[in-house]
């Protein structure tokens, strides 16, 4: 035994260093153990809280679909917007929802370009997020535009008006942008699903054979398959990630190519993609934490994907703090008495200075406590931060929108905008949505990438030198 | 070993199971080496480096992908400049009705780059494994359905020139695998 682990150390110089990492599946797990623990999910029963969190689910979708329904029978005027603000809790909504998206393919993307084999534990939740968050997104500018039934008007085809759409317009680069981020996150997690639906397929009987075994598209793990599967996976994660990148860039044009005080800024890509993945990653904590608890997942997401990803949180809330204040700064610096009116008003003497100070804390000052250790392994802790970043992320997209638009070039312009019972319906029952279609994914889809994990686990590595070691070891702690 | 297949029925082949992914890797180097052509190994993940071990070269999917690109950023293209500068010229903010309006059609171009590019990744990717297909005679195997769990199996078919009933069992024994299985159509 000793001879053995001298020998390991000779062949893993980091561990005679004192510098070993932290394994990313805790106790030695077997492959077995793995498809059990993460196909027991679906298979078992749910645990009852999944049903109290499911019923309330359901009826906050209904409420959304009730509130939209209200909404088209009557008018657009049950909602609170007016001149001059015409962009207000729809818009603060869809920037909302669109950037919480973004971690998911952050995390299936760019963490898999730059090896972060973290990522394979959380991936695929927060992929599902993703989907899920773009979908309720969509809805708020779909009707946005007043006459839903109007919305294809938005989709370049020949039409017997004869109009074709301004392809110069931020607003139509959104509709490209956000419609292809939707089908390639799609693609991306349904390609990402094949083989382990085709675990779940082979451990199924009856209905549940036939059902993952149509989507699993006769999967057979080859290698000649596997190459190939790997290399699309490599594509499409190269693909996401310059199109995450724009995507949000491409929404923080609609407010940085308009000439209002206050959304008339060039830092607002970076700024918007930084708050995006910011907020993303929120959101994976704030959804990953239960889950982990529920379906008894420590061993998979352990402490170090919390810490990393409070890491995360730290860095990305601090650039975003960075630009609010490089923000009154250069509308100081800029001499631009609009400008500087717009940012003054934001701070200091303008109607909607609450929200500005609920925005800067929660997103700058709260996730500070993520320089210590202490508070990143306490998952109460953890647990609170990030839910204060969902509420400053919310924040900060109403500060940006409705306020400068409030308080226009002319005090002769300005109003006071805040939302009706509908918008407020409408936005609960977007929470109900989102909240239904993940507690769905929880219990008919495997919330890890089965196959993912499996292949970080040491002896996956056929060049591991240790792997009879391990797997005696196992055998005995097994009994 | 399993003897559940009558004899009437016609081979396809041998599917052999291994111990670990070291195994296998090694198993795959002799397999290769000694020349066969219609096998393969599967495994619940992929197995990095069993490309070497098989003798297969690099993927060509990113080629397809790149055609993909290219038709979609040249659908965008011409679709904004068909649209906005001959069939519907539109004025906003004094932006020209020629080739210098280029910079306001990068994004979408950008976008269907991305998108057209996807999708040739799909369909390059069924296209090159050969999916959907929803049988096969390797699902008769009851050990094959391991692959998907903890099984590193290795499958080599009677199609191959150098496949031979009972030297070919004899060769997977030799190389370490544990049961083997023949599957039948």
């Amino acid at each position: 035994m000793a001879d053995l682990s001298k020998a390991n150390a000779a062949v893993h110089p980091s561990e005679a260093e004192g510098v070993a990492r932290e394994p990313l599946v805790l106790n030695n797990r077997s492959l077995g153990w793995i498809t059990d623990r993460i196909c027991g999910i679906v298979e078992n029963r749910q645990p009852f809280i999944w049903w109290v969190l499911f019923v309330p689910s359901v009826f906050g979708f209904l409420c959304l679909l009730f509130s939209l329904v209200y909404l088209v029978s009557t008018g657009v005027g049950v909602w609170g917007m007016n001149h001059p603000v015409a962009w207000g809790w729809d818009i603060v909504n869809f920037v909302f929802w669109i950037g919480i998206g973004h971690a998911g393919t952050l995390i299936s993307a760019i963490l898999f370009l730059t090896r972060q084999k973290w990522r394979t534990s959380v991936n695929r939740a927060s992929e599902a997020m993703t989907i899920f968050a773009v979908m309720c997104a969509g809805i708020f500018p779909g009707f946005h535009v007043g006459r839903f039934w109007m919305v294809w008007f938005l989709a370049p085809i020949p039409n017997s008006n004869a109009i074709w759409q301004n392809f110069k317009s931020p607003l139509l680069w959104d509709v490209f942008a956000v419609s292809t981020y939707f089908t390639v996150s799609v693609l991306f997690w349904y390609i990402g699903l094949i083989p382990d639906l085709a675990t779940l397929r082979d451990r199924a009987k009856g209905l549940g054979k036939k059902l993952y075994g149509f989507f699993a598209l006769g999967w057979r793990g080859g290698n000649r398959q596997w190459r190939h599967y790997e290399m699309a996976y490599l594509i499409l994660a190269a693909l996401s990630t310059p199109l995450v990148l724009s995507v949000h860039s491409v929404v923080s044009f609609d407010f940085a190519t308009s000439v209002v005080p206050g959304w008339h800024t060039t830092i607002f890509p970076p700024y918007f993609v930084a708050g995006a993945i910011f907020g993303g990653f929120a959101m994976v904590l704030t959804l990953m934490l239960p889950v982990r608890k529920l379906y008894g997942l420590e061993d998979l997401i352990t402490a170090k994907h919390i810490d990393n990803m409070a890491k995360i949180i730290l860095l990305t809330g601090t650039i975003v703090g960075y630009a609010y204040i490089m923000e009154l700064f250069i509308s100081y610096y800029s001499a631009n008495a609009f400008e500087t009116d717009a940012f003054h008003m934001r701070i200091l003497s303008g109607p909607y200075t609450w929200a500005y100070y609920c925005m800067f804390f929660c997103n700058v000052i709260a996730p500070q406590v993520f320089w210590f250790k202490w508070s990143r392994h306490n998952l109460w802790m953890v647990f609170i931060i990030v839910n204060l970043v969902n509420a400053g992320m919310w924040f900060e997209r109403f500060v940006i929108i409705p306020t400068s638009l409030a308080r226009d070039f002319l005090p002769g312009q300005w109003g006071y905008y805040s939302a009706s019972w509908v918008e407020k319906l409408l936005f609960a029952g977007s929470f109900g949505m989102f909240m239904m279609l993940f507690l769905l994914f929880l219990r008919f889809l495997p919330v890890i990438a089965i196959s993912e994990v499996k292949g970080v686990l040491p002896e996956s590595d056929p060049h591991y030198p240790d792997w009879k070691h391990l797997r005696d070891k196992r055998r005995v702690s097994s009994k | 070993m399993s003897n559940s297949s009558s004899s009437s029925t016609e081979l396809f082949g041998y599917v052999a199971e291994f111990s670990s992914a070291t195994d296998l890797y090694h198993a795959a180097e002799k397999v290769r080496d000694a020349g066969f052509r219609r096998w393969d190994v599967h495994t619940p993940y992929p197995v990095h480096g069993m490309d070497h071990a098989m003798g297969l070269g690099k993927s060509w999917l990113s080629a397809l992908v790149l055609v993909g690109g290219i038709t979609g950023s040249m659908t965008a293209l011409l679709l904004q400049f068909f649209t906005q500068v001959s069939l519907y010229p539109t004025v906003v903010q004094d932006k020209p009705l020629n080739l210098f309006t280029i910079p306001a059609f990068f994004p979408v171009t950008f976008e269907l780059t991305i998108l057209f590019s996807a999708f040739a990744t799909l369909i390059g990717l069924f296209s090159l494994i050969m999916l959907p297909r929803w049988n096969h005679p390797l699902f008769n195997s009851p050990l094959f359905s391991k692959f998907s769990n903890d099984g590193f199996l290795l499958v080599i078919e009677a199609r191959d020139p150098k496949f031979k009933r009972e030297k070919t069992k004899e060769l997977l024994s030799e190389i370490g695998a544990g049961k083997i299985e023949e599957v039948t159509y």
